[in-house]
């Protein structure tokens, strides 16, 4: 148990410094670093001082260990494009993408959950049918469409909601947060939406197709034989032993949800830290797309270590599996 | 069923039927004239793919020519006459006068072969490094499908943003609009040659104990044959299915990636290009320039997975 924890970490460290590395080369080969940070009106006195100021005349070995050095403390340089500090801007921007994360994280779960148990008891019913046949049109669907389709409802034909930005928001010590006003939340209803329709659909399939799976078992019938209220053999035996698989892929969707805020986030002009690294794409902005990369990368990397040591906390059988 | 020959050198008595009636009879074609999702979505994939390669005949005009272009054209509703030059358009046009029609048959163009192109780049390098890593074993398959994992934790879209970003920042600006397509089918190629391999490998794998696989080791020939000759054309069939799935994967990427304004530039519009620009007018009422390409999209992605959908099942005979 101890050497397979041993092992997942230093796997997950390895990544990461492989990450780092082709954050770095994106950083040391993709155009003239000097190019990129000195206007046209520069003098040789300039370069050169910038060359050794950025150490770019150390051996490579050097300049990745400095990058290393620096991305540990949160130093990623300066933002080409908006000349301030790579980690200042991301701390600015953090806030709006973990809150926009948590709510679609939150809704994805519950109804993901809730609609997943009630298409599996009612598997043949009309509404059961229903839900599952819009689940499939839902997951075809590429999320941008969703949210102008929400957009087009719900913004220009009603008029209930904006379209986009995130309202009002309130400074709490560094941190703005939309949800201590009206016109923030309402900014987070549409949005939030359209993150989290994928993962809920993928949760209800998945809840779905494991409760039926557990459904089939002899212990269920067992329960059912015994006279247990049908409530209590489909909330007390069934559905506790399909959440396994359940927390790991949630666990998984965590780091999807994310990365997909990046699309959400262009569709709606969220100001959070998926619009900056599109941005950053389109103009080429290294230290951004850099600092992006690692950051969402040891994110990754920690989701999936920590999901597979859950594994192993969860399902007592997998340890006795784990050994040989 | 049982009275038609399964391959031509099957001893039968009865009269021995035409090549075409043979395709016909076969097992793969019944289970398709049985399901009507997969003949509907199939003839919706043949006729948006045909009349994308036949866009510059259908089309009504070019829409990147700026000679048959007239300003005042701009904005003209569908079907409706225009205000200044009385033309009419089928599906209206955009502001800069532009037949939204001939757009979406242009920009289904380019999608379609980013979608090709990308999903035959991730089958070429995905089918290599499979065989290879199945076949080998050892270190190198340790390092391949180690790669392969790491880069499965990371979502698809996020990976062929940034393989995009990268390439982006090596292209010399002045190069960046021209190579923009380019870029793009190599980021969504990366990005998407994963399950190739692991499925590839994993069939090699199973194939590689056989013993028509043994005959041919002992006959001499040499690892490259075995595996090009040999197993390849054994594992063909679930290389099919992912293929079918992947591309309409890599259609949704593409006009994901575009839409985003990171993908094909305004000058070389895919679908989700027009999508990006047609959004702009969404507040202003101009719903055909967004409505258009948005239903085109969403049928050809939705018809080419139903027919992914559809492929597995008849390919696994275990699921019937």
């Amino acid at each position: 148990m101890l050497a397979y924890i041993i092992r997942r970490v230093l796997q997950s460290l390895l990544v990461l410094l492989v990450v780092g590395l082709v954050a770095f080369s994106m950083f040391r080969f993709v155009g003239d670093p000097i190019d990129n940070m000195l206007g046209q009106e520069r003098t040789v006195a300039d370069i050169e001082r910038l060359r050794d100021q950025l150490g770019l005349d150390d051996p490579f070995v050097v300049q990745y260990w400095n990058f290393l050095e620096g991305a540990v403390q949160g130093n990623f340089g300066i933002s080409y494009r908006q000349g301030r500090p790579v980690a200042e801007i991301i701390a600015d921007r953090a806030p709006a993408t973990l809150e926009l994360a948590a709510v679609s994280g939150i809704l994805a779960l519950g109804f993901g959950i809730g609609l997943g148990i009630f298409t599996a008891i009612r598997r043949n019913g009309f509404s059961a049918n229903l839900i599952m046949t819009l689940s499939l049109v839902g997951v075809s669907l590429p999320t941008f469409l969703i949210g102008i389709l929400l957009i087009y409802i719900f913004s220009v034909e009603l008029g209930w909601l904006p379209s986009f930005g995130r309202g009002e928001t309130t400074q709490i010590g560094g941190w703005s947060t939309s949800f201590l006003t009206e016109s923030g939340l309402k900014a987070l209803i549409l949005p939030a939406i359209t993150l989290g329709l994928y993962q809920m659909t993928l949760i209800m399939r998945l809840v779905r197709s494991e409760m039926l799976e557990v459904l089939r078992q002899d212990y269920i019938r067992f329960a059912r034989a015994r006279g247990l209220r049908e409530k209590s053999v489909n909330f007390r035996h069934a559905l506790k032993n399909t959440l396994v698989p359940v927390i790991t892929v949630t666990g998984l969707q965590l780091g999807s949800i994310i990365a997909f805020a990046i699309i959400t986030e262009t569709v709606f002009q969220w100001p959070g830290v998926g619009l900056l690294f599109i941005n950053a794409i389109q103009f080429v902005d290294i230290p951004v797309m850099a600092a992006y990369l690692m950051l969402i990368s040891v994110m990754f990397v920690g989701i999936n270590l920590i999901v597979d040591l859950l594994y192993f906390a969860i399902d007592p059988r997998l340890r006795i599996d784990g050994r040989h | 069923m049982t009275d038609l020959p399964q391959s031509p050198d099957t001893p039968i008595a009865v009269k021995k039927p035409s090549r075409l009636q043979e395709i016909w009879a076969s097992d793969f074609l019944w289970q398709f004239r049985r399901s009507p999702v997969a003949m509907v979505s199939f003839a919706v994939v043949m006729l948006l793919v045909l009349s994308a390669v036949f866009a510059p005949l259908i089309a009504p005009h070019d829409p990147f020519n700026p000679a048959t272009l007239n300003l005042m054209n701009g904005f003209t509703p569908p079907g409706e006459a225009n205000m200044f030059t009385q033309d009419t358009f089928f599906l209206g046009t955009d502001d800069q006068g532009r037949d939204v029609f001939s757009t979406i048959l242009y920009g289904m163009r380019i999608s379609l072969f980013v979608g090709f192109a990308a999903v035959l780049l991730a089958m070429v390098i995905g089918i290599t490094l499979g065989l290879i890593a199945g076949y080998v074993g050892g270190w190198t398959e340790t390092i391949i499908m180690r790669v392969a994992d790491v880069q499965l934790t990371f979502p698809a879209i996020l990976v062929a943003m940034l393989i995009f970003g990268i390439a982006k920042g090596f292209t010399p600006p002045e190069y960046r609009d021209q190579m923009a397509i380019w870029v793009l089918i190599l980021a969504i190629g990366l990005s998407d040659w994963v399950q190739f391999a692991r499925v590839v490998r994993g069939a090699t794998l199973v194939e590689k104990s056989k013993e028509y696989v043994q005959a041919a080791k002992l006959i001499g020939r040499t690892p490259f044959a075995i595996m090009l000759r040999h197993i390849l054309p054994n594992v063909l069939s679930p290389v099919l299915v992912i293929a079918t799935i992947s591309l309409a994967l890599a259609i949704i990427a593409e006009a994901t990636l575009s839409f985003l304004g990171v993908g094909a530039p305004p000058t070389q519009p895919s679908l989700g290009t027009l999508i990006r620009i047609g959004q702009g007018f969404l507040f202003s009422g101009e719903w055909w320039i967004l409505l258009f390409p948005s239903i085109t999209l969403l049928a050809l992605a939705l018809s080419v997975n139903l027919l992914g959908d559809w492929l597995r099942d008849a390919l696994n005979p275990k699921l019937r």
